[in-house]
């Protein structure tokens, strides 16, 4: 029996004893993020300049001298070009943009029949929002309205020609109403297709696998513009006389086909990416194909390559401004054609309608880029090493 | 072996429908018969419409006279040359516009990845900015807004910016000196290559030196002052062979010098800035796949920062890196087409000419494809070589 241990062990721990005040607080943070080494802080006064530099410009051209709305080209131009503003002002002339609003939305459609376009569009985002937000239920029957039902309605909301509606012609479609139409049908039809492609791929049966690879190695080694100049000079040569095909669905042809291509191969990704035993699994199971692909392979291979879809429905957004090529006016292609507008032909004219147009397609992709982030981290169901 | 034999002779219990080597024969057999069907189908279409609109077929027309004039011509084109001499052109202008603009896009493209890496917050701030405004919006855009946005409204040929080096800048154009090397410069020349095979000599050298002794020797330096110094000297000894053929500006225009037509600069600048930020979205990905414990590892061993990144995390990120730059290449080929946009004469524009003016539609799209197909199989077959230098070397 020790009555008197001289032992000791501590029951609680010490107190934490605050950083040093180098390490904490908001002098700590400037010290390692910004002034760390000698070569640090030359390239921190470096961004600081280049941030000084380029920002006071952007803030003074884009709102502090812009002009916001006036009737023509007067209200954009210096004087010695014939305008109102003083020499050497230069800044966005967002009046142009302003005045071209309409068309820059849905190109020549028809002024008392934009309700229609504007009609798609809420219908679009009342069914888009839901899809988007994962609490919302009946996830079935949303994407059947929104992939099946809502193409079908829209066609004959935009096209016209029953229902008492005139009839518009694609030819007068333009704006951000061909961008998004062209991209949406683009989506909706390249992502099965890419993903038969890239089963085709796969598949045990040597003709249909060599057709596949034929038709992707093709596709990918070609820019968009020559398949595009394919949908529109050579299809109306491969049909018999006198079956003519609309302009707008040529170009919808070929963005579909060459957004395909590449779905392909971001899908063969996925699907190279699932083990075998997974497969086998399914076999043993007596699983057909269609069974087998559709009930345990492809829902475990695209969620894998969300990030790889969603990279090419950007990449297909951003390629639809190509149809410009083949005489289409899509949003790029409508700030484009009013360069020519003398009535609005100043120097300040193509940049503030380019980087108006810019900025949509910002917004769309990194609206886009963004939301697939979310998707992923969501879905991410710890399979990831 | 006779349970084998019984096995597998032991006919199929299913009905042949189920037969999965019948299915896929029988479907094998269906896309064929599709197939060869739709392709006679759309030959026999294609061969109606040539006749009705009397539209010659086969590669003859590359042989007459084309009747249009290039504005960029590399090699000497008149617009009495044939349509096949206007193609080269075409796509001479392509490659060098894609060379050109692959260069530009790597160098900007490693600066802002490794930007993003940076222990500096602003630095790293700008960097991502400018990788998340460029990857977001359509290359075609990027042209449109330097070529009229930007080099379209510089002031005129009259009163052209003045540019350190004798260089100007207008609307119609960027104008810089040209060189004009004299007699003896040939020597420089040689010198040059003198320099490079020392260089590499050295490299070499030192390498079988370090092996055996463990000494190092400043190879780097060396090979810099041989490359820099030969030449010089070469070129004060051969009298100085140099003179420069300054840009002068007259009443509306300027002389002499050499020009860079807008067209290209847009195209290449535009090109370069799309493509570096998504060349920067790999280098990034790139260097972070090479683990932390690979520089530490490197660390303990008493290697410093320098040689960590030149001996461990660059040869290791190369790996991650190339395969995907490959495709930004093939990507900035292209989109080196749109072009057509804004009137450079890039293949895809002066096959576009040509078909239009011949009605061949079929043999100038054609055309078309095999070019651009041959270019990215050059570019995947240089860098698949690139690649295997690089790959892990495995007992």
């Amino acid at each position: 029996m020790q009555e008197h241990d001289m032992s000791w062990v501590r029951t609680e721990m010490a107190l934490a004893q605050p950083a040093p005040p180098t390490e904490h607080g908001a002098y700590a943070w400037v010290r390692k993020n910004l002034i760390g080494s000698v070569g640090d802080a030359i390239l921190t006064i470096l961004g600081i300049a280049i941030v000084l530099w380029i920002l006071p410009q952007v803030i003074n051209w884009a709102f502090i001298n812009a002009v916001w709305s006036g009737p023509d080209r007067t209200v954009c131009a210096t004087v010695s070009q014939g305008g109102v503003q003083p020499d050497g002002w230069t800044g966005a002339c967002w009046a142009f943009v302003n005045a071209k609003f309409g068309q820059l939305m849905f190109g020549t459609y028809p002024i008392e029949e934009r309700w229609r376009p504007i009609l798609v569009g809420i219908l679009f985002v009342l069914l888009l929002v839901p899809m988007l937000i994962p609490r919302v239920p009946r996830k079935g029957l949303n994407a059947i309205l929104l992939f099946v039902a809502l193409p079908i309605v829209s066609f004959f909301l935009l096209v016209g020609g029953v229902f008492g509606l005139p009839h518009v012609e694609t030819p007068r479609w333009g704006g951000l109403l061909v961008t998004l139409s062209l991209s949406f049908v683009g989506i909706a039809v390249s992502l099965p297709l890419g993903i038969m492609l890239a089963l085709g791929r796969r598949s045990k049966m040597p003709i249909v696998k060599w057709l596949c690879v034929v038709f992707i190695e093709t596709v990918r080694g070609i820019p968009l513009i020559t398949v595009l100049f394919f949908a529109s000079v050579m299809l109306p040569l491969f049909l018999p006389a006198g079956v003519t095909f609309d302009k707008y669905l040529r170009a919808l042809i070929g963005v579909s086909l060459f957004a395909a291509a590449y779905m392909a191969e971001v899908v063969r990704g996925g699907l190279q990416a699932i083990p075998r035993g997974q497969y086998e699994g399914a076999d043993s199971l007596g699983l057909g194909y269609w069974q087998k692909m559709g009930l345990i392979v492809l829902p475990q291979a695209l969620k894998l390559v969300i990030p790889g879809i969603v990279n090419t429905f950007i990449g297909m957004l951003k390629d639809t401004s190509l149809v410009l090529i083949i005489s289409m006016f899509d949003l790029l292609g409508v700030v484009k054609q009013n360069f020519a507008d003398p009535n609005w032909a100043t120097p300040q004219t193509p940049k503030s309608g380019l980087i108006f147009a810019a900025f949509v397609f910002w917004l769309l992709c990194f609206g886009m880029s963004r939301y697939s982030m979310y998707t992923e981290r969501r879905l991410d169901t710890g399979y990831r090493r | 072996m006779a349970s084998q034999e019984i096995l597998r002779e032991e006919p199929s219990r299913g009905s042949f429908i189920n037969d999965p080597r019948i299915r896929s024969l029988f479907f094998q057999t269906l896309v064929v018969i599709l197939l060869f069907g739709s392709i006679w189908w759309i030959i026999n279409n294609v061969i109606e419409n040539l006749q009705r609109l009397h539209i010659a077929s086969g590669f003859q027309f590359l042989k007459s006279r084309a009747g249009f004039d290039i504005s960029d011509t590399p090699i000497a084109y008149t617009s009495d040359a044939t349509y096949g001499r206007a193609l080269i052109v075409g796509l001479l202008n392509t490659i060098i516009v894609a060379v050109a603009g692959i260069v530009i896009a790597t160098i900007v493209g490693f600066i802002i990845g490794i930007g993003r890496l940076s222990q500096n917050w602003l630095i790293r701030k700008i960097c991502t900015v400018y990788v998340e405004i460029f990857r977001n919006i359509p290359p075609l855009l990027v042209i449109f807004f330097w070529y009229s946005g930007v080099l379209a409204v510089l002031p005129p040929p009259r009163e052209s910016i003045h540019l350190p080096f004798g260089s100007f800048l207008n609307q119609r154009g960027f104008y810089f000196p040209r060189a004009i090397w004299g007699d003896g410069s040939w020597l420089i020349g040689v010198a040059l290559l003198l320099a490079i095979a020392m260089a590499w000599f050295v490299a070499h050298k030192a390498r079988q030196r370090q092996r055996a002794t463990g000494q190092q020797f400043p190879v780097f330096w060396t090979s810099v002052a041989l490359i820099i110094g030969l030449p010089v000297l070469a070129f004060f000894l051969g009298g100085m062979p140099l003179t420069f053929d300054f840009p002068k500006q007259s009443t509306f225009n300027l002389t002499g010098g050499f020009w860079v037509k807008p067209e290209f600069l847009s195209l290449l600048l535009a090109l370069s800035f799309y493509t570096a930020a998504f060349i920067a979205e790999i280098v990034r990905a790139g260097i972070r796949g090479v683990s932390k414990g690979q520089s530490e590892a490197a660390a303990a061993l008493g290697l410093r920062s320098g040689p960590i990144m030149r001996l461990v995390v660059v040869p290791q990120a190369m790996r991650i890196v190339i395969p995907p730059l490959t495709s930004q290449y093939l990507n900035l080929t292209k989109n080196s087409s749109l072009a057509i946009a804004i009137g450079y004469p890039d293949l895809t524009a002066t096959a576009g000419t040509v078909l239009n003016q011949t009605g061949q539609a079929v043999e100038g799209v054609f055309i078309m494809m095999i070019a651009y197909l041959v270019l990215s199989l050059v570019t995947s077959f240089v860098m698949n070589i690139v690649n295997a230098r690089m790959a892990l070397v495995e007992r």
